[in-house]
């Protein structure tokens, strides 16, 4: 009898569970899928708590978004496609008006909602990850990679190698190799960095990783015979402090290994010990307790004793502060989508939707956010579901990153070429017709 | 007192071979087979279908394949990932190049081509045994993984490796939501269980469990090793090959290949271990445990934190979950470690003599 009731008690309270909690009016709700567990556990619980401390501080310091409280759910993806569906299907129908919008925080998870989401209608952040071709708009009106892509990402990369060799033409003749994470996200630039080496003569080398990434050996005693003036390294997790080692170990210099984003923040270096220093990364945006939205969320979260880290070192650091941007982006869009729709009322996802295709995020509005510097200025439309394309580089002095250069442009010709040829393919492919962006319908 | 088959009397040969010889086990899976064709998909949600159901069904189908090879023919394998793979891809290239074709065809030449890989890697089989036989097995999943990643064809020389499943459609019916999408493969996996429960009391069957419980003399009694071993290769994988390509097309939508990674070969072969070797029952449960036991106990842990009040922090619930699962598998295989399938023909015995043991 006894273990009856255990298990009565076991299943009402996972009954409790399923069934959604009581029906709160005025609240917005925004799903936190993100990951707390595994090898790729930093970049997610940074991330993570930075969007849910940015909107913890909207709640206690303006309560909510013209009184609409934000209301979010953690659920632990394990940056798994199969979790990560699951989490998704869980929450997209979260009272009162479904998950606002969805930040799968992954390339693989991305992938998989971009049918899902689109014909359940919740936008898709996808903030410098993702499909880069979602930035056309209009064969993806749901999905927005907003900010940068990697394919902007990998012009730029070329850019700055460019300025330090002195121009573009001294690029001729050049070894670049990409040592990059063997899976969807890793084989992403791959297309344009060879169309980039065609057009300015650079010999490339590619030279996959499998997950995670703890095992490199092979791949920079490649390196080492074959001698790159440059490496690009497209990591993620474990895999990044474990390349730089192993760089260290074969005397490759810190100082021309240029990192993606998501291989340059705190905790990608801090594992490598002294073997980091001089090592470069490319970002969108900037680490830093001192901009005035983090003093904000120190008074009104962290002051409370209400933050998401325990470990207050975090505290902005690189995830952390792209966390909030991606909490500034995700707000700003409420609220411009509550202008249209009507002021302190909850909205539902297609609302959303036209909320972060109109966003404009200027300087102005960067300075009231108290944001100036920490992301560059964002204008989104319907045809360009990117908005910005500028990318920074940061290098690590062995104790914190140094921003060491301005917003620096993408090739915006070549990228827009590449990234509207494969859309329409998609487009083809699955039979979609384009939406027609001068006729500004839902 | 109910399951019981006193008075149930069999005239026939048929009627004493048939695959559930007691009236009440008949009736169990009949009243089973309507609740999942007919009452689920009337009260079930988006949910439920797609993220908890069809997943279960696609590793069962899977697991099943898996324990064709491992559990009746004692071949070991953990290439189970990678022949899912070749059935995602190969389906998903079959209805790209092949115009015309019907999804279902797409599937068998998936299957196929799946089975085909099966039985190339399987010819180690004939020389080598258990572990060393895991270990060769072990090189179709780092083949396959590398072959699809490397050649451009596979995923139609899509520049992520990812591919997209196809729209579906059966007689001009689309098949787009996921009831449509969980009703197709409780269908086909309902359908392909039969089948290999069948198999496994044919002569093939028979074979396969002889070559599993002593080779040589499976071979003194004249059956032919490399047929049997082979054909258990091909059947495995067809299965896996079937499982990969519905992973594809009902479940997930979109694939890399790195869905198909050796973690996904040891679930697998976790779900086997756990829900039974060399018994059909045993893939379903064993892959109910493994994919739903660690969503249930995410639930659960939530309900728990709010139903309480107390606020823990979230990564030390989502580490807590994964002690907690790992400990259950231990667990159970401490209690039963010939699986789960085993306590239900325990329970089904205990039932028997219920309310009254002797």
């Amino acid at each position: 009898m006894k273990r009856t009731a255990w298990a009565l008690t076991a299943f009402s309270v996972v009954a409790a569970g399923f069934s959604a909690s009581a029906v709160a009016q005025k609240e917005q709700f925004v799903p936190a899928n993100f990951y707390w567990v595994g090898p790729y556990a930093p970049g997610g619980s940074g991330f993570g708590g930075g969007i849910i401390d940015y909107m913890q501080m909207i709640n206690e310091r303006d309560g909510g978004v013209n009184g609409v409280k934000l209301t979010w759910e953690k659920c632990e993806t394990e940056y798994n496609n199969a979790r990560g569906v699951e989490c998704y299907e869980r929450v997209k129908k979260h009272p009162p008006t479904g998950a606002t919008v969805i930040h799968p925080l992954s390339t693989g998870i991305t992938y998989s909602l971009i049918e899902k989401a689109t014909a359940d209608r919740i936008p898709i952040i996808s903030m410098g990850y993702g499909r880069t071709s979602a930035a056309d708009g209009r064969v993806f009106p749901y999905v927005f990679p907003l900010i940068t892509t990697y394919w902007s990402q990998a012009t730029v990369m070329i850019k700055y190698i460019a300025q330090k060799e002195g121009g573009y033409p001294s690029l001729k003749g050049k070894k670049i190799a990409l040592v990059y994470h063997d899976s969807a996200y890793g084989k992403e630039p791959i297309p344009v960095l060879t169309d980039m080496s065609k057009e300015y003569g650079y010999e490339l080398t590619t030279l996959a990783v499998p997950h995670p990434g703890n095992e490199q050996q092979s791949q920079w005693l490649q390196i080492r015979q074959n001698k790159p003036d440059w490496v690009i390294l497209w990591g993620w997790g474990v895999m990044n402090p474990t390349a730089l080692k192993a760089a260290a170990k074969i005397g490759y210099p810190r100082d021309h290994i240029v990192g993606v984003w998501w291989s340059g923040a705190e905790e990608d270096v801090l594992p490598a010990g002294s073997a980091a220093k001089g090592y470069i990364s490319a970002g969108f945006n900037a680490p830093g307790s001192d901009f005035p939205v983090m003093k904000d969320i120190q008074k009104y979260v962290y002051a409370k004793g209400k933050g998401e880290f325990e470990d207050k070192a975090r505290f902005g650091s690189i995830y952390h502060t792209r966390g909030v941007v991606a909490g500034i982006v995700t707000v700003e869009a409420i609220r411009l989508a509550q202008a249209k729709f009507g002021k302190g009322q909850p909205i539902t996802g297609e609302q959303m939707r036209w909320g972060i295709e109109h966003l404009n995020i200027d300087d102005k509005r960067l300075k009231e956010l108290g944001a100036v510097g920490m992301m560059p200025p964002l204008k989104v439309s319907c045809l360009d579901h990117e908005g910005s394309g500028l990318v920074k580089f940061q290098q690590w002095d062995g104790a914190k990153w140094k921003v060491i250069t301005d917003w620096m442009e993408p090739d915006r010709k070549l990228v827009r070429g590449k990234v509207e040829a494969d859309a329409s393919q998609y487009a083809k492919e699955k039979g979609i017709t384009p939406r027609d962006c001068n006729s500004d319908a839902m | 007192m109910l399951y019981r088959e006193a008075g149930q009397f069999k005239s026939t040969y048929a009627a004493d071979q048939q695959i559930f010889p007691i009236l009440q086990d008949r009736i169990a899976i009949g009243a089973l087979l309507v609740v999942a064709l007919v009452v689920v998909p009337l009260i079930g949600n988006q949910y439920w279908f797609s993220a908890i159901l069809t997943p279960f069904l696609v590793l069962s189908l899977a697991a099943l394949g898996l324990n064709i090879l491992t559990g009746y023919a004692g071949q070991l394998s953990l290439g189970t990932a990678a022949f899912m793979a070749v059935g995602a891809f190969m389906a998903y290239n079959a209805v790209l190049r092949i115009p015309h074709l019907p999804i279902l065809g797409a599937f068998i030449i998936g299957g196929l081509c799946a089975a085909a890989v099966g039985i190339v890697f399987g010819l180690p089989s004939l020389r080598i045994k258990g572990l060393y036989l895991a270990v060769a097995t072990l090189a179709a999943q780092f083949f396959v993984l590398w072959a699809i990643n490397r050649i451009g064809w596979f995923s139609n020389y899509s520049s992520s490796g990812v591919i997209t499943a196809q729209r579906m459609a059966i007689l001009g019916y689309p098949i787009e939501h996921s009831r449509e999408k969980y009703l197709l493969t409780l269908v086909i996996v309902a359908l392909m269980a039969l089948a290999a429960k069948n198999l496994m009391r044919s002569e093939t069957g028979r074979a396969f469990m002889a070559v599993r419980d002593m080779d040589v003399a499976a071979s003194v009694i004249g059956i032919p090793m490399m047929k049997t071993k082979l054909l258990a290769f091909a059947i495995s994988s067809f299965y896996c090959g079937v499982a990969g390509a519905l992973y594809a097309y009902c479940y997930l939508g979109t694939v890399e290949p790195e869905a198909f990674t050796l973690d996904l070969s040891f679930r697998v072969l976790f779900m086997i271990i756990i829900g039974g070797v060399g018994s059909i029952l045993g893939s379903f449960l064993g892959a109910a445990f493994i994919t739903l036991f660690p969503i249930f106990l995410n639930v659960l842990s939530r309900s728990i934190e709010s139903g309480l009040g107390i606020e823990m922090s979230h990564a030390v619930v989502s580490n807590a979950e994964a002690i907690i699962f790992g400990g259950l598998i231990i667990f159970f295989l401490i209690v039963e470690p010939n699986g789960l399938a085993r306590l239900w023909q325990i329970a089904k015995e205990k039932l028997r003599l219920w309310p009254f043991p002797h």
